[in-house]
């Protein structure tokens, strides 16, 4: 029996479907859904989240920080949901604007080490790029 | 060639065809952009759902935090006034309603002796706030039509940041609720603080209560989860307020259509009532012109031409000219 996955920003759902298993990184590491998990709300980190399709196939998403409950199942089905301010499939990524956004706030902090917005921006360039990276 | 009257008319037809068509093309563009509005605000629907569904779960499990945004003042000081109004006008009475409302709130603080911040997204409250010279501490625009979340984010961290750090102790949001397509109606809610999590909850589904595992803590995550909160909520009246933005314009450009054509109509009778005036004055004119001619015909003694064919000296006439008598003695 799978999971019911759903991946919800803020403009629309993003993605949903059913998976084997859904692997994401919260605060304290890394946490690998199954189906039959025990509820558990989790905060995310800005990580790239596998879902490992039904059909052996697998899902990248990068996510900016956000949220992962998995629901008290219901009918046998247990249902994960991601929430995330920012939540970009891997092959809807455009590769060469996360690399110039890269660059971009790699120059910036070469040149003010404490710019804690282009820290931000290089966090989120480089999760978008791993995404990319696990899903190839 | 027409007279001065028709004239004018013809050239009013002219300027009131253009703007029919101008109205025309807003309402055709509003109508296809208030159903994506609509659309939008039923996509951003379950992350809002989603959000308070968790808090829910959280407050099941009991998790009650601390947090400055759940903080009730028993005095309140200081009041902060979010109005979300549109950039553009011809919206019908969607942007002076909403600003009205939001001035009104303005008003009831200055006279209960509160201070008061003002927060303006969209041009036209500021434009109107800014010419009657009210203090003004943030204006957001340029995206009132169709905002994303960012603004929502950027919007949120200023309300916050007031209500937080700068002393306000209620932030009101005045906009302009989506009913449906005929009918939106301006809203004044409580923004901040926020309702207590359990307040929260009962609006989402809290049946479900279970042993749920925490990471880090409960208290933790609904920590994290509030500002969320705050920004999906602001995200959801930014939308429902582009929505109804739209519709009202869409309204406000059909009647304006609406009455254009009546003018049209209305006009172009004038136009040809006028011109059959002038036609008739003008038929009138030859004929009574002929007429005089006609009558002139009649009474022959009028008219030097008539007396051509009669003779003005009949005695003389024949004779010897009268100047040279022929039976003057002298010759």
């Amino acid at each position: 029996m799978p999971l019911l996955v759903e991946l919800v920003s803020p403009e629309r759902i993003a993605w949903e479907g059913e998976a084997r298993m859904v692997i994401c990184r919260t605060g304290t590491g890394d946490v690998a859904f199954l189906p039959g998990h025990i509820p558990f709300i989790g905060t995310l980190t800005t990580h790239p989240v596998r879902v490992l399709l039904e059909d052996g196939g697998e899902q990248v998403i990068a996510v900016h920080h956000g949220f992962v409950e998995v629901s008290p199942p219901e009918d046998g089905f247990t249902r994960v949901t991601v929430l995330s301010d920012v939540a970009e499939l891997a092959d809807t990524i455009d590769v060469d604007r996360a690399r110039a956004a890269k660059e971009r706030a790699e120059s910036a902090l070469a040149a003010d080490a404490d710019d804690v917005e282009a820290a931000a921006a290089l966090r989120r360039a480089e999760v978008r790029l791993a995404a990319v990276d696990a899903a190839a | 060639m027409p007279g001065a009257q028709e004239r004018v008319l013809r050239r009013r037809i002219a300027s009131v065809q253009n703007t029919k068509k101008i109205t025309r093309a807003m309402e055709l563009i509003a109508a296809t952009r208030v159903v994506k509005a609509q659309t939008r605000a039923n996509e951003a629907r379950p992350y809002a759902e989603r959000i308070t569904q968790v808090i829910a779960d959280l407050a099941a499990a009991g998790a009650e935090v601390d947090h400055p945004l759940l903080r009730k003042s028993e005095q309140v000081e200081k009041v902060g006034v979010v109005v979300l109004s549109a950039d553009r006008g011809l919206a019908g009475a969607y942007n002076s309603t909403v600003i009205k409302t939001a001035e009104r709130e303005v008003q009831a603080a200055r006279a209960d002796g509160l201070d008061y911040a003002l927060i303006c997204v969209g041009r036209k409250a500021e434009a109107h706030f800014r010419f009657r010279n009210y203090p003004i501490d943030a204006v957001y625009s340029g995206f009132t039509d169709k905002p994303s979340y960012e603004d929502a984010v950027a919007i949120a961290a200023r309300v916050t940041d007031l209500f937080i750090n700068r002393g306000c102790d209620r932030i009101l949001l005045v906009y302009t609720r989506f009913i449906s397509l005929g009918s939106q109606e301006v809203v004044v809610r409580r923004f901040l603080p926020l309702e207590s999590s359990s307040t929260i909850a009962s609006v989402g589904d809290a049946g479900a209560v279970a042993g749920f595992e925490f990471e880090p803590s409960a208290a933790a995550v609904l920590e994290s989860l509030l500002p969320r909160y705050v920004e999906s909520r602001l995200y959801a009246a930014l939308l429902d307020a582009a929505a109804s933005e739209l519709a009202s314009r869409q309204r406000a450009m059909k009647s304006a259509t609406d009455n254009a054509q009546d003018l049209i109509i209305k006009y172009t009778r004038k136009m040809n009532q006028v011109r059959q005036d002038a036609i008739t004055t003008e038929i009138m004119e030859i004929i009574s012109g002929a007429e005089a001619l006609a009558e002139d015909r009649g009474s022959p003694e009028d008219l030097l031409l008539d007396h051509l064919d009669t003779d003005p000296f009949p005695k003389r006439l024949g004779n010897k000219p009268s100047h040279v008598p022929r039976d003057n003695p002298i010759y």
